[in-house]
C-alpha cells in the first residue's frame, strides 16, 4: 500500500523533472531556459521531501530555487536580449555536447546499476535538527566543521571580489 | 485548551473505516488543500476590507459604504468583478513566463501560509524544520514577480520587478537573522514545539531585550518583504504606474493582489507565532487561576486576535509614513538592520548562555 503511493509520486516527480529538464535545454529562450529549470529543481526538492530529508529539501528550495535561478535571471536581465543568442551554433558544439550528455547519462546508469543501495538504514522519521547542526559543525569523524569553514572562507574571497570589481575608481 | 487533532484525527478514522488507507490519504490531501485554500482566499478578502476600512479612518473618511451593510459586501463585488475582467494577453511578450508568474506568486504564499499554527493541531504543515521551511517557500516568491517584470515587456514594469527584487532579496536576510534569534532562544525549529515553548510566557517577554529588538526588525524587514509603503517604491503608482503587475489584468492582476495581502497577513502571522505565542493564551507562570481563565478563549481568537493586532499596527505604519527613495531603503537594510540584528543575535546567543532568559 505504502509502496504504491511512495511509487505514484516518485514516478510523478521524475515525469515533472525528466521533461523540465529536457525543456530547459531544447529551449532556444534563455529565460524560459531558466524557468524550466527551476521546476527540475522542485522536482529534486520533491524527492528530499518523499525521503523526509526534510532539511535538505528546504535547502533545495531556498539555495538553489530563491538563491541561484534568482541569480540566473539577473545575470539573464543584466545582460540584455541581444547577447544571449543561442540559435547559431556550429556543427562541432553539438557534438560536443552529445558527446559530454552521453557520457554523463553512461555514468549515471553505471553507478545507478552497480550500486547496492542501503535500504535497511532508511528511516521514515527524518533527521532531527540538532543532528544536522551538530554534523555540520562537530570535530567529530564523519563531520563537517573544515568543510564549513573552508567554505565560508570561498564565500568570503567571493565577496571581497565582487567588492573589488563593483567600487568606484 | 480544546486540541483540534481530536477531531481531524476522527475524520481519519472515518476516512479509513469506509475505504482503503491508499485512497483515504488522497481524499485528505484534497481535502485539507480545499480547506487551506478557502481560508486564504477568505482571509485576503477580509484584509482588503480591512485595508480599506483602516485607510478611511487615517484619512478621516468613511470608506466603502454603499454595498451591503458599512459596505460589507464591496469586496465580494470587487472580486467578482475581478473574475469576469478578461485576461489581455501583450504583444511580444513570453506569453509562457507571463501566465506562469502570477501562479508562482501564489503558490509560495500559500505554502507559507500552511505553516501557520492557528490553533492547537490546526496547522497543515509541521516539519523538523518548520521556521527554516517558511523561509524557503517564502523565498522563491521573489520569482514570480522578477518573471512578470520580464515578460511583461514593458520598461515600468521591468524596473517595478527589479526594485522589488533587489528589495526582497535584501530584506529577506533581516527576517532570516530575526528568526534565527528566537530560534537560538528556544532551541527548536518545528512550529507546533515553538508555540508549546510559549507556554509559560510568550518569547517577546522571556527573551525582554534582544526579542523586542528582533520583533522591531522583524516588523520593519516584513514590511519590506510585502513592498508596502514606506517600501512600495517597486509598484510606487506616480513614477512607475503601478511596477511589475502594470500589463496583468483580470484574475491574474487578482492573484498578485491577493499574495499581497496574504503576505502580509502571513508575515502577522509568523510575528505573533514567534514572538507573541501563536494561539498560545496569555500566561503568566505562578498565576495559576488567571491562565485557567485565560484557557477558555480559544486559540483561534487568540492566534487571529494577535495576527490581525500586528495587521493593524502595519497598516498604520503603511497610512501614516511617506515613501522611501531606493537608496535609502538598501542603505536602511545594509547599513542598519543587518548590523543590529546579527549584534541582537549575538546578545541573544550570549543571553542563553548565560541563562539570561526566563
Amino acid at each position: 500500500m505504502e509502496m504504491s503511493t511512495n511509487l505514484l509520486i516518485f514516478s510523478g516527480l521524475a515525469l515533472l523533472m525528466a521533461a523540465a529538464a529536457i525543456a530547459a535545454v531544447t529551449t532556444s529562450r534563455i529565460m524560459r531556459a531558466v524557468t524550466y529549470l527551476l521546476f527540475v529543481l522542485f522536482g529534486t526538492a520533491g524527492l528530499y521531501f518523499m525521503l523526509h530529508y526534510t532539511f535538505l529539501g528546504a535547502v533545495q528550495i531556498i539555495v538553489y530555487a530563491g538563491g541561484i535561478v534568482v541569480l540566473f535571471i539577473f545575470a539573464a536581465l543584466l545582460i540584455g536580449k541581444g547577447i544571449i543568442d543561442v540559435t547559431h551554433t556550429s556543427k562541432l558544439r553539438y557534438l560536443a555536447g552529445v558527446l559530454a550528455s552521453m557520457s554523463g547519462l553512461a555514468i549515471a546508469l553505471y553507478l545507478i546499476v552497480n550500486t547496492t543501495f542501503i535500504t535497511d538504514k532508511f528511516t521514515t522519521d527524518g533527521v532531527p535538527m540538532t543532528v544536522v547542526g551538530s554534523a555540520l559543525m562537530g570535530t567529530a569523524k564523519h563531520n563537517y566543521v573544515l568543510t564549513f569553514e573552508v567554505l565560508s572562507i570561498l564565500l568570503l574571497a567571493c565577496m571581497v571580489g565582487a567588492i573589488m570589481i563593483a567600487r568606484k575608481k | 485548551m480544546f486540541d483540534f487533532s481530536t477531531i481531524t484525527t476522527a475524520i481519519d478514522q472515518f476516512l479509513r473505516d469506509i475505504m482503503p488507507s491508499q485512497a483515504a490519504l488522497l481524499v485528505e490531501c484534497v481535502l485539507v488543500a480545499l480547506c487551506a485554500v478557502l481560508a486564504y482566499v477568505m482571509f485576503a478578502i477580509v484584509m482588503i476590507f480591512m485595508e480599506r476600512k483602516v485607510c478611511a479612518a487615517f484619512q478621516c473618511r468613511l470608506g466603502p459604504m454603499r454595498v451591503g451593510p458599512w459596505g460589507l459586501l464591496q469586496v465580494f463585488a470587487d472580486v467578482f468583478k475581478m473574475l469576469i475582467k478578461e485576461i489581455i494577453s501583450i504583444n511580444n511578450s513570453d506569453k509562457v513566463l507571463y501566465n506562469l508568474a502570477p501562479y508562482l506568486v501564489v503558490m509560495s504564499s500559500v505554502l507559507t501560509f500552511c505553516c501557520l499554527p492557528f490553533g492547537e493541531g490546526l496547522l497543515v504543515l509541521d516539519f523538523n524544520i518548520g521556521i527554516f521551511f517558511i523561509m524557503a517557500a517564502s523565498s522563491f516568491g521573489v520569482l514570480g514577480i522578477l518573471l512578470a517584470g520580464w515578460s511583461s515587456n514593458n520598461k515600468f514594469s521591468m524596473i517595478g520587478a527589479v526594485r522589488s527584487g533587489a528589495q526582497m532579496i535584501s530584506y529577506e536576510l533581516s527576517i532570516g537573522i530575526c528568526l534565527l534569534t528566537i530560534v537560538v532562544m528556544s532551541g527548536t525549529m518545528q512550529i507546533s514545539e515553538l508555540v508549546e515553548a510559549q507556554r509559560d510566557g510568550w518569547f517577546i517577554f522571556k527573551g525582554h531585550l534582544p526579542a523586542v529588538i528582533a520583533f522591531i526588525i522583524y516588523l520593519i524587514a516584513g514590511n519590506a518583504e510585502t513592498n508596502r509603503a514606506p517600501f512600495d517604491l517597486p509598484e510606487a503608482e506616480s513614477e512607475l504606474t503601478a511596477g511589475f503587475h502594470t500589463e496583468y489584468s483580470g484574475m491574474h492582476f487578482g492573484f498578485f493582489y491577493v499574495a499581497e495581502f496574504m503576505n502580509l497577513f502571513i508575515v502577522a502571522g509568523i510575528a505573533s507565532t514567534l514572538f507573541l505565542g501563536g494561539w498560545m493564551p496569555l500566561h503568566i507562570s505562578g498565576f495559576d487561576s488567571f491562565n485557567t481563565i485565560m484557557d477558555y478563549i480559544p486559540g483561534v481568537i487568540w492566534f487571529l486576535g494577535k495576527t490581525f493586532f500586528v495587521i493593524w499596527v502595519l497598516m498604520w505604519i503603511r497610512w501614516t509614513f511617506p515613501r522611501l527613495r531606493i537608496d535609502q531603503v538598501v542603505s536602511l537594510e545594509w547599513k542598519y538592520l543587518v548590523p543590529i540584528g546579527l549584534l541582537n543575535l549575538l546578545i541573544m546567543t550570549l543571553c542563553v548562555v548565560m541563562g539570561w532568559i526566563f
